[in-house]
């Protein structure tokens, strides 16, 4: 096989590794647009303050330090002690879990029967308040993600394919925190599938997604729902900040993630989780694959672009998205 | 007492459907240009003209144009700030390429050919609609940045890939470039702004508006009833981009006078413009001046409270922006749903009553 | 001529010296928030604590005491704008704008307004050209002198020749990126090296098709452009691929100790160019003891001799030499922006001044005249050490290329000045 065939295929395979990574992202956005209508514009920050949050309390960073220092004129920064990653992780989810109920009883709880648009400025406003808040809590520079994640390209994939292609091909690269990361994606959406399938909290998820009032006619308390699912997203948002916070270190930037979502939402429809994955795959394969082929003859940097055209194209023929329910409209 | 309708009588038809048909508001309406007009002028410095008011009056544009595509059209658009880029370069093209016509018939122009790109960027809006409409605006806005990046020629070859606003003036008074006296820049904005709202106000009254607002409330329907969706949509998207793109021309040669098209016109800048709308109100032409004054001038003042006057350490000052303006943003919609335009409509129906409201 | 010129320009700025407060104004815009905080903040911070130095040690600068406006831009143009119309009217003496898009903002505004820029490594390179812009000065080195430092020391390296060899270079596909692009073209055909250009778009935090395409084609050198969440990405694919770190170099805004820190061991080696050397120098010690331990740190004083740090007290120091060369030349120690504009083009740093203020080396030694606002140009090559977390020097300071740079620099500089109708000369 030529080796330029068999970079082609490197590339699709990495893509699809590049889909994954943005699927985690997408699947926060899906899971809370599916059970309130709400499209969380926030979603990006909550990565961005789930990842801070966990190494704050691994490092044993004081919160508001700067804060405290600012005001007092005191010296305090860190609390003298770590914390194991997995204690730690549990600490987060605790976090999140009190920052899911704290939005909805301060802000979406005021807001039921509201129109989308409006629900969606509410994200609006918590965005920036979190953004704020995170800074406030964590400081500003670029923390180390000390999980011990696996990184690099797989060494023996890249020695056992290598003969493939002759000399001037050096083999599949893999990336192992792609790897894990897929993992991860299988084990989350298997066991938000099991959940919402099998449990009595993930079947009343369920009914809230498709109907509100009949759902609270039966008996199920929209509230605790929505802080279940603002929970569950809070912990993908946390998934997804640590495998991107990974490669780049936990800093602002994280919050932009949320951008490489977007075409992933659009194409695999709001309401779909396999929808956010199989929608993460294409527009990873789409644009990698254009940006190799194509990217050279146009000066490349066409990622950014591509993917939200490709989206594009695919909604001309489908205009609910891939995954997404059928539009019924009725007048 | 100080402000009522009692006594406001109508005797024609076109006295009855005019823009403020209480007379207190026609006099505030007056009042307002006249201030705007005759007094600001002569108080402005260079910090208030380039801090606050400038920024403020081309956010308006651009926020009145999304607002007829989002509140009167109903269509989601992310791609402001592309659109704005087309306005910004298509203005410096013809600036650089035509240096002696008048500068403002160079800003028209740029609203015009931002109309045709808008226009094609909105036909796929025939077929898609809601939050997925989002994603043919967001790929125009990528694919806009990426191309007067990657395109030398619409930066003239420049080695910076920047573009600079070169000196032009109008009626003997420089406007663009750095010898602009601060009063002359604001005028220019003052009068866009002007006659964008008296555009935008009677546009959306009139025939094509009241279509917009039908293919909003639901498109199918509108339809049966004889609205054209074809016609409709894409006029919404060229009177829109109209709008953008005059306000883009002026940030770029009024305003700043050098860009950059990725940190200027980025993606940051269509969620800016469509906040301004959301949180002012959708489909209220102040709402889109309440909208920008909000997210323009707030964090201005915060700021000015929190360093100038408090003393406070600049990042701490930067951060508490962020809170107090995601608090206030929630604030709002957990009080008024509807955006600083309804409260403003409540405040006056309070007013009608006040101080004697039984 | 240029005798009177420079009086009646004393005159004015007397007399409206004369109304404002009679200290000496520098505003200090910063970016302690948003994407790029991490780099900004260390560089106010040693901004501000040398000028804070200079207060408790000297009284300030010829007994006019400094007074810091710091202004938070966020690295937001708009904000930038705000920031500098704030500041001017408290009689701000010289901008450090600390960004690219701010640079290009003020260079026409401050030319109005009078009032000296230093784009230190960053903003208009052709700004050097000092005949087309007189307020604006970009010593001690700019990014066209930065590639072709690369260059000069690739060269080195390879024995004198980089003929046949292939280098990358990974740009963020901003104006910043394409910076050194014209210059490396030249270099290219001069020098016959290839060259492959590869844009990662704003922000960068999705770098796997340009690695990809660094591992098919190995060139053997990649140099990077980078900025904010671009550099630690890169560095981090950059091990992934198993790229040899010690062929991999960074400019100077790709080289601070948070741009390899969040990949850990694995950016082991990693180069990139300076254009100050770091190390423990005497100041800091001072500044440790009158500033920070008299509780006037500008930051939590953590960040004290980092790479970034030491760049905003090299800034800080070029800033300060220059307002007191402006004194000296203008026999006034309470001098306007235009005085300094003045003591600017006078600058002359000398490695015994350098010796004497207690950062020996910080610089190459360099003069600065009305033709040549961008100082000598000469930038070290530094290289990051992971187990001990610093960053050691590996070569003296190396020249750039001025035959290859001069002819671009004065080509942009008078295509910028036919275009605004500008009559280059000195003031």
């Amino acid at each position: 096989m030529s080796a330029d065939f068999l970079y082609g295929i490197e590339v699709v395979i990495n893509g699809l590794m590049a889909g994954v990574m943005y699927a985690l992202v997408a699947l926060g956005f899906v899971l809370i647009f599916k059970a309130s209508g709400i499209f969380n514009f926030a979603q990006g920050v909550m990565a961005l303050f789930a990842a801070l949050t966990l190494v704050g309390i691994m490092e044993g960073q004081i919160p508001f330090a700067h804060l405290i220092n600012a005001t007092f004129g005191t010296e305090i920064h860190h609390f003298g002690w770590h914390v194991p990653a997995l204690l730690a992780i549990a600490m987060t989810v605790g976090v999140m879990v009190l920052f899911a109920w704290a939005v909805q009883r301060f802000l979406f709880r005021h807001l039921v029967g509201q129109e989308p648009i409006i629900l969606f400025m509410a994200t609006i406003g918590l965005a920036y308040f979190l953004e704020g808040v995170g800074d406030l809590m964590w400081g500003s520079d670029i923390k180390t993600l000390a999980l011990g994640l696996p990184q690099g390209g797989a060494r023996w994939i890249e020695d056992a394919t290598a003969g493939l292609g002759g000399d001037d091909f050096y083999g599949f690269f893999i990336d192992k925190l792609d790897i894990v990361a897929t993992g991860v994606a299988i084990v989350l959406v298997t066991g938000l599938i099991l959940f919402s399938q099998y449990t009595k909290h993930g079947r009343a998820m369920r009914a809230v997604a498709d109907d509100h009032q009949a759902a609270l006619s039966v008996g199920i308390s929209l509230n605790f729902i929505w802080i279940l699912v603002w929970s569950l997203a809070g912990f993908v948002a946390l998934v997804a900040g640590i495998m991107w916070g990974a490669k780049s270190g936990v800093q602002f930037s994280l919050s932009l993630i949320a951008l490489k979502a977007l075409p992933v939402l659009m194409l695999g429809g709001f309401t779909s989780i396999p929808g956010a994955i199989v929608g993460g795959l294409i527009i990873g394969v789409g644009e990698k694959l254009f940006e190799y082929l194509i990217g050279p003859m146009v000066g490349g940097a066409t990622e950014n672009w591509f993917a939200y055209v490709l989206a594009l194209l695919f909604l001309v023929f489908r205009p609910q998205g891939l995954f997404g329910e059928k539009i019924i409209e009725r007048v | 007492m100080l402000y009522r309708e009692a006594g406001d009588f109508k005797t024609s038809y076109v006295a009855d459907s005019q823009t403020f048909p209480i007379a207190f508001d026609r006099y505030r309406y007056w009042v307002v240009l006249a201030v705007a007009f005759l007094v600001v002028p002569f108080f402005i410095t260079d910090y208030t003209a380039n801090a606050l008011l400038l920024p403020f009056l081309i956010y308006s544009i651009a926020a009145i144009g999304l607002n007829i595509l989002t509140g009167y059209a109903g269509q989601v658009s992310l791609g402001t700030g592309g659109f704005m880029a087309v306005g910004a370069y298509a203005c410096y093209k013809l600036m650089t390429a035509f240096p002696d016509v008048n500068i403002l018939i160079h800003v028209i122009l740029a609203g015009g050919i931002t109309a045709a790109v808008g226009t094609a960027f909105g036909l796929p809006s025939l077929r898609i609609k809601g939050f997925y409409l989002a994603v043919a605006t967001l790929a125009a806005q990528f694919f806009l940045v990426w191309l007067f990046n990657k395109v030398s020629w619409f930066y003239n070859y420049s080695a910076s890939g920047q573009i600079n606003a070169p000196e032009r003036t109008v009626l003997g008074v420089a406007v663009t470039g750095p010898n602009t006296p601060a009063w002359a820049s604001y005028l220019v904005c003052l009068v866009f702004v002007t006659a964008c709202a008296l555009i935008a106000r009677n546009l959306t009254r009139g025939a094509l508006g009241r279509q917009w607002m039908a293919i909003r409330d639901m498109d199918i329907a509108a339809e049966i009833i004889g609205v054209n969706p074809l016609k409709a949509k894409l006029t919404a998207f060229a009177v829109s981009s109209f709008f953008v793109g005059i306000s883009g021309a002026l940030f770029f040669a009024v305003y700043l006078g050098a860009v950059e098209v990725g940190e200027a016109f980025g993606i940051n800048k269509s969620f800016l413009v469509l906040f301004m709308i959301i949180i002012g109100g959708l489909g209220s032409i102040f709402g889109a001046f309440a909208g920008a004054a909000f997210l323009v001038c707030l964090p201005v003042v915060l700021k000015l409270i929190g360093v100038d006057l408090l003393g406070w350490p600049t990042d701490l000052v930067a951060h508490f922006q962020l809170v107090i303006v995601g608090l206030l943003i929630m604030f709002f919609l957990v009080k008024e749903p509807h955006g600083l335009a309804q409260l403003w409509r409540l405040a006056k129906e309070k007013l009608r009553l006040w101080p004697f409201p039984h | 001529m240029k005798m009177k010129t420079l009086s009646t320009l004393a005159l004015t700025g007397a007399l409206t010296a004369g109304m404002a407060a009679a200290d000496l104004v520098i505003p200090d815009l910063s970016y302690r928030t948003g994407p790029y905080a991490a780099g900004g903040t260390p560089f106010s911070d040693g901004y501000q604590d040398y000028f804070n130095l200079l207060n408790a040690r000297d009284g300030g600068i010829g007994g006019e005491e400094v007074r810091i406006l710091e202004c938070e831009t966020g690295y937001n143009t708009e904000k930038g704008v705000e920031c500098y119309e704030a500041t001017k009217g408290e009689g701000a003496l010289i901008y450090q704008p600390l960004s690219t898009g701010i640079t290009y903002q003020l260079i026409p505004k401050a030319t109005v307004d009078e009032i000296p820029i230093h784009t230190m490594g960053y903003g208009r390179t052709s700004a050097a050209n000092g005949e087309v812009f007189n307020w604006v000065f970009n010593y001690p080195a700019n990014y066209w002198d930065a590639a072709s430092v690369m260059i000069n020391y690739l060269t080195e390296q390879n024995g004198g020749s980089l003929e046949g060899k292939t280098i990358a270079l990974l740009y963020h596909n901003s104006a910043y990126g394409k910076e050194p692009i014209r210059t490396l073209e030249t270099l290219s055909a001069d020098m016959g090296f290839e060259l492959t250009q590869i844009a990662v778009d704003h922000p960068g935090q999705e770098q796997k098709s340009q690695w990809l395409q660094i591992r098919r084609e190995r060139p053997d050198y990649v140099l990077m452009w980078g900025w904010g969440v671009m550099n630690q990405v890169a560095v981090q694919e950059a091990a992934n691929i198993n790229y040899p770190m010690d062929q991999f170099i960074g400019n100077w805004w790709a080289g601070a100790e948070h741009d390899v820190t969040p990949a850990g061991a694995a950016a082991d080696g990693y180069l990139s160019l300076n254009m100050n050397r770091i190390g423990d120098l005497p100041v800091f010690g001072e500044i440790e003891t009158m500033v920070h331990e008299a509780g006037n740190a500008a930051g939590d004083g953590s960040n004290i001799g980092s790479v970034l740090y030491t760049r905003g007290m090299y800034a800080a120091m070029l800033a300060a030499e220059a307002i007191a060369k402006a004194q000296e030349i203008h026999g006034v120690s309470d001098v306007t922006a235009a005085m300094v504009r003045d003591g600017m083009e006078a600058l002359e740093i000398t490695s015994a001044r350098m010796d004497e203020l207690g950062m020996a080396n910080i610089g190459p030694e360099f003069s600065v005249s009305c033709e040549n606002h961008g100082g000598s140009g000469l930038g070290i090559v530094q290289q990051w050490n992971a187990s001990s977390g610093t960053w050691t020097p590996l070569t003296d300071y190396i020249e750039p290329d001025n035959a290859v740079i001069d002819p671009l620099i004065s080509e942009d500089s008078m295509a910028f000045a036919a275009e605004n109708n500008i009559e280059p000369g000195c003031l």
